[in-house]
Formats: C-alpha cells, sequence, structure tokens
C-alpha cells in the first residue's frame, strides 16, 4: 500500500478524497474524546481542588473563663475546628499549649512542632516543650532550645472576651521550603 | 448430567474462545533454568491478590469516616468473628509484599535481567514498587488510631517543604487546613480506588512484557547481551531446550507462594494484628508516632541528618532514588549480565541491604527520641552518694535530664550516657554545660535554681567509678562541692539556637 504522502501527490481524487475523509474521522474522534474528558474531568477537579483555593476559616472558640487558669502555668486546652464535618466526631478537635501570663494576658502555642508537626508536650520541671519524634525542645518563650525544628513554636492569637479566654482557631502550621 | 454440563462448558470455551487465548500464554516456552530464583514475582503476585480479598472483607465493616473509623476498627479485631485474623493476614500480607517485592527486584537487578530488551519489565516493576510503598503508608494510615493522625501531618509537613507548592499539597493531602473529618476519607480513596487501580495496571503491563520479551535465562558469564542478536539466540535457544510455563515452571510458583501465604496466616493468627494506639483524638498530645516497619529506615535517615541538610533531603533523597532506579537500565542495557562479571552488584546488594537492615533496627529503637516512659532513678543509683545527691537525683528527673540521658540503664539516648560522668566532668564543667546547654541540650540556665543546679551536679560527680581521683578544674584542685552557679557565665536562651 502507498504511504499517505504519496497518495496526496500522486494519488486519483478518489484516493485523495478517503485520505482527507480518514484524517476528519481522527480528529473527530480526538476532538469527541477530549471533549467527554473535560465534560466529565472539570467537575472533579473543581470539587477536589475547590476546598484548597478557598480562604481558611477562622473563629474565636473559648477555652475556659480567666478565672480557671493560673497566673504563670501553661496548661493544654482543647476546642473544635472552625469548620467541622457533622461526621468528623474526635477529629474535629484540636488542641493548644495556653500560658496565663497576667491579669489578663495570654499566650497560646501551636501543639505542633515545626519540624515535622509531631504534637509537643509541656515539660513543667523543665519549663521546656518538648517534641517526641526527633527530639526537638522549644523555650517557654517558644523559642528553639534543641534539635531540628527551624523554627519557634507557632502562636494563636488569644483574647479575652467578656470574662472567657478565647483562641482564634488557625490552620496546622506548616514548614516551607527555605524557612 | 455430567455429559451435558460438559456440553456447556465446551459451548462456552467454543463461543469465548477462552481456552485458545489462555492456553498458548499459559503453556508459553520458558527458559528450562528458571528455577527457584523465578519465583518471587508470582509471589509478589499472589500477595497483592491476598490484599485485595482481604481488604475487600475489611472494607465491609471499615467505616472510612473520621469520627467513627476507630470504632469500627475496634468492632473488627474485638467482636468480629475471624475479624483479628484477617486484619493480620492484611498487616502481614503487606509486610511480605514489601518484601518479596523487593526480594524480586534485588534478584532481577543481581542477574542484571533489566538488560535488553526487558528494560521497560524493570521500569514498570519500579513503578509497582512505589506504588507497594504508597499502599503501604496510606494502609498504615487508614489505622485511623492516634498514630495514624499524626502520620497524616508528618506526611502533610514533609510535603509542604517542596518549594512553592508545598503547602497546596499539604493542604490536599489533609483534606483542610486541619486534621478533621475529611482528612481519613481522602487517604481510603487512595488506598481502596485509586492506588490498587494502578497496581492492577501496572501488573497487566508487566505480564504483557513478560508475555512479549520471555523469561530470561540465568545469567551466564561469558555469554553478553548484545541488542542486534540477542532475541534471535534467545528464541533459538528457547526451541532447544525450553520448557513450557504451565505446568514445568509454575509449580515452583505455586508451591512457594503457598508457603508465603501460609507464612501470613500463621503471623496473623500467632502475632494478630498491629495493635491498636489511642483513639485518633488530636488533643492527645501524650503519643510518639513512628512509622510501620517498611519505613523506619527512611525515619531513621531523617532523624540523623544535620538539620541544615533536611529539605534537601527530604524533597531530593527519594527523588533520586526514583530516577536511578527507573532508568537504571537505561545507564547500562547492554553487556555481562552474570555477578561474577558485575562485582558492583553483589557489593551494591550487601551494602545497601546492610545499610537499609541497619538503619531500620536503629528506627525502631529510635535513640534520637526523648524517653517520656523514663521513670525515676533507682534509690541503689542515688542513696550511696548522701541526701545532697539524692535530691540531685530527682532535679535530675524533674528537669527531664532524664529524658535525653541515661544512668546505668534508666533514661533516654539521645544526650551523652551520664552512668560515669563524674570520671569525664568536673563540676565546673558540669555547670557551664548544664546553664549554656550545647549541642541538641537546652540551655537550663534560668531555669534551675541555684540550690537545684548545685544538688544535681553533686549527685552528677558522685556517677563515676570510684578507683581513679575526681576529675580536676583549671587550677588543678580535685572538686568535692560545686563552686556557686552564679560565677559561671551564661548565654541568654534565644542565643542558644544550634
Amino acid at each position: 500500500m502507498q504511504n499517505k504522502v504519496e497518495i496526496l501527490v500522486n494519488g486519483s481524487p478518489c484516493q485523495r478524497a478517503e485520505v482527507s475523509r480518514r484524517r476528519f474521522f481522527v480528529r473527530m474522534t480526538v476532538a469527541a474524546g477530549s471533549a467527554i474528558g473535560a465534560l466529565a474531568g472539570l467537575p472533579v477537579i473543581g470539587f477536589v481542588l475547590g476546598p484548597l483555593v478557598r480562604p481558611a476559616a477562622s473563629l474565636w472558640r473559648p477555652v475556659g473563663s480567666v478565672e480557671s487558669f493560673t497566673i504563670g502555668q501553661t496548661v493544654k486546652v482543647d476546642f473544635s475546628d472552625p469548620s467541622p464535618l457533622p461526621w468528623s466526631g474526635i477529629t474535629a478537635r484540636t488542641a493548644a499549649w495556653l500560658r496565663r501570663t497576667g491579669e489578663s494576658e495570654f499566650i497560646a502555642f501551636s501543639i505542633n512542632c515545626r519540624h515535622l508537626g509531631c504534637p509537643v508536650r509541656w515539660v513543667e520541671g523543665a519549663k521546656l516543650f518538648m517534641c517526641p519524634c526527633h527530639g526537638g525542645a522549644y523555650y517557654e518563650d517558644g523559642s528553639v532550645a534543641a534539635g531540628p525544628p527551624p523554627e519557634p513554636l507557632a502562636r494563636y492569637t488569644v483574647r479575652v472576651n467578656d470574662g472567657q479566654v478565647e483562641i482564634q482557631t488557625n490552620p496546622i502550621p506548616l514548614t516551607t521550603f527555605g524557612s | 448430567m455430567f455429559k451435558s454440563a460438559l456440553a456447556a462448558l465446551r459451548f462456552i470455551d467454543d463461543r469465548t474462545n477462552a481456552s485458545n487465548t489462555i492456553g498458548p500464554l499459559m503453556k508459553h516456552i520458558v527458559p528450562r533454568d528458571a528455577r527457584w530464583w523465578y519465583v518471587f514475582g508470582s509471589a509478589a503476585l499472589c500477595c497483592f491478590i491476598m490484599q485485595v480479598i482481604t481488604g475487600i472483607g475489611l472494607a465491609l465493616a471499615y467505616v472510612p469516616s473520621g469520627g467513627d473509623a476507630f470504632q469500627s476498627l475496634k468492632y473488627i479485631t474485638e467482636q468480629a468473628p475471624l475479624g483479628s485474623v484477617l486484619r493480620g493476614m492484611h498487616f502481614f500480607g503487606a509486610s511480605a509484599m514489601v518484601l518479596i517485592a523487593v526480594m524480586h527486584m534485588a534478584q532481577v537487578y543481581l542477574h542484571a535481567t533489566y538488560k535488553y530488551p526487558r528494560e521497560m519489565n524493570w521500569m514498570s516493576g519500579v513503578v509497582l514498587l512505589l506504588f507497594t510503598l504508597a499502599m503501604g503508608f496510606t494502609g498504615q494510615l487508614l489505622r485511623w488510631d492516634a498514630n495514624g493522625v499524626w502520620s497524616a501531618v508528618v506526611g502533610a509537613e514533609q510535603a509542604s517543604r517542596v518549594p512553592l507548592i508545598g503547602p497546596f499539597i499539604a493542604h490536599f493531602i489533609l483534606a483542610g487546613d486541619n486534621i478533621g473529618g475529611a482528612t481519613l476519607t481522602r487517604f481510603y480513596v487512595l488506598h481502596v480506588f485509586i492506588f490498587p487501580a494502578f497496581i492492577f495496571a501496572g501488573v497487566a503491563l508487566h505480564m504483557l512484557l513478560i508475555m512479549r520479551h520471555g523469561i530470561s535465562e540465568m545469567p551466564k558469564a561469558g555469554q553478553p547481551v548484545e541488542p542486534s542478536t540477542y532475541k534471535r539466540d534467545y528464541e533459538a535457544r528457547l526451541k532447544k531446550s525450553g520448557v513450557p510455563f504451565w505446568p514445568n515452571a509454575i509449580w515452583r510458583d505455586a508451591v512457594f507462594s503457598l508457603i508465603v501465604v501460609v507464612g501470613i496466616i500463621a503471623c496473623a493468627v500467632f502475632f494478630g494484628p498491629p495493635v491498636l494506639d489511642k483513639a485518633p483524638d488530636p488533643t492527645t498530645l501524650n503519643v510518639n508516632p513512628s512509622p510501620d516497619w517498611y519505613f523506619l529506615f527512611y525515619f531513621a535517615i531523617l532523624s540523623m541528618l544535620p538539620a541544615s541538610l533536611e529539605t534537601w533531603v527530604i524533597l531530593g533523597g527519594p527523588l533520586v532514588v526514583i530516577l536511578g532506579l527507573l532508568f537504571l537500565p537505561l545507564l547500562s542495557n547492554k553487556g555481562d549480565r552474570a555477578p561474577s562479571r558485575r562485582p558492583w552488584a553483589p557489593a551494591t546488594l550487601i551494602l545497601g541491604g546492610t545499610a537499609v537492615v541497619v538503619l531500620t533496627l536503629y528506627g525502631a529503637k529510635a535513640p534520637w527520641s526523648p524517653n517520656f516512659a523514663a521513670q525515676p532513678l533507682a534509690q541503689n543509683v542515688t542513696a550511696s552518694a548522701g541526701p545532697s545527691a539524692t535530691a540531685g537525683a530527682h532535679v535530675f528527673f524533674d528537669k527531664g535530664c532524664i529524658y535525653c540521658h541515661d544512668v546505668d540503664g534508666d533514661g533516654g539516648h539521645r544526650g551523652p550516657n551520664l552512668s560515669r560522668v563524674g570520671d569525664r566532668l568536673s563540676a565546673d564543667q558540669l555547670i557551664i554545660r548544664i546553664n549554656n546547654g550545647g549541642h541538641n541540650m537546652p540551655a537550663f540556665a534560668g531555669r534551675i535554681t541555684r540550690d537545684d543546679l548545685a544538688t544535681l551536679v553533686t549527685f552528677l560527680q558522685s556517677l563515676r567509678n570510684n578507683a581513679g581521683p575526681l576529675p580536676t578544674d583549671t587550677n588543678g584542685f580535685a572538686l568535692k562541692a560545686p563552686p556557686p552557679p552564679a560565677a559561671v557565665p551564661v548565654r541568654s536562651p534565644q542565643g542558644d539556637r544550634r
């Protein structure tokens, strides 16, 4: 059989018409297939990626009355995510390390180690936050005391509202490239 | 009755052409010397099929919701008939699949089977191994306990180190800004639908390529692969001495796979499934996340790296290894296959294998993690040195020193063993260390009272072999009691970054 180029150059008008007809069919099939892919795929992609481009929700969550915290003590407080799903159960909960530093002054630290996100625990005797994973340690102001963390512990914004201590929710702190 | 059943079978076979399609595939000619070395690939496939079957069984009871998964796992393990065995089979099946896939790869590498024309057999195998590991990671996470939750966080944190799009990937992994109801479902879909689909497709491609290029012969020294003549010679040799795969070769595959399956079920029955950690409550902070055994070596590498190299290794390490493995056959696809002519191949396997084993054992011990389970030191360690040293031993525990320092077998291993520190360091030197901290040690200046420091140093000084003299201070005098701590220079905590 002659190849396409030969037919287009030397072939009979009938042969030439058949080759161009087939070329049209190929284009038609590819176009229809791509359209099917796009029509079916775009809503799925939008569904999966949509939530990611939405700005993070941020809410004030009460964690207890001012009097329930002793000045100078660092305690774990639990509160709920900004946008829990009905089936989240206990996974909707999150925690922070809260310290009362004055009459109505508070500091709240994220529980996530800045190395790889493991949960740091407050060691009262040593006045250190310590990470169980790779031995990261932080001083009581959250600055790095030892180990691999590249950054100090992240903090939450805290306010006192009507005698209640409230923490402003935040996304999980991520250590990014170059930090 | 029997006759009509036979007639029905014949009808089906005639119309579907089944035996004519499958028969020649099963009876394709393989080299006579393809013996026990060749059983790993089919055993890995057998493990995968078993994972699919046990996985479907588990999925019948598993609830892929962040709030309920843990309860459903508890139900499967504790109440469902044979649930514990099923979970055990799925776990040990995963372990076996990883192990056997790696052995298969090691055999193919040792015998250089990846050379012409089987380059893409190897490459599709590498991709299959990656998906197998991805199944391992997501599977560990579906064991949605405290360890599972924190594995998701650690995975997301590693992904967030990717330049520019890192945080985006991290949020994609977590299905939001935080661990929550959607996180688990994401991993469930990956583990149950997406990755298995790729594995099915990969296995199909892998098998098609085996059919296309044939099973390789055992390598012979002095019989190098020459792409221009290989196929012709291979066909000729096969015609002369080959045997049909069914049944001359397949029985070894069947026997080895049976041993593997019996081993998996025996482990599932005798050892049981991995114990569930605490509930997946992100507010439970007294957890100690660590990966399943097949990632312990990587856990160890990340833990022992200098922090400055970490991002590069997290991002670059897997990339270099994956690309290196993937393109290995393109680097050398001809020449000798025999290990005796390629001494680097066995050497690489022995060195690499040893490294992975050592790192895995080290990862299991995780000496870089503080030992939060450490108990106060026993009386016999402290009492003999007097009340001050005993008080110091309490300080040693209260201040968390024991989490990182071992004394006579108790404590952590992140810092130096202090069982005989009295022989090494004078009181002066001890005070400087404690106040200033040092390599990987927090500075305790301002975090310890003068009295506590004094008793702590007395205690540490008492930790010595009774033989030699006490270490001396800079003036050459032996020190019995610590000098006042105030005389020691102190650095600010903030200045103590590594």
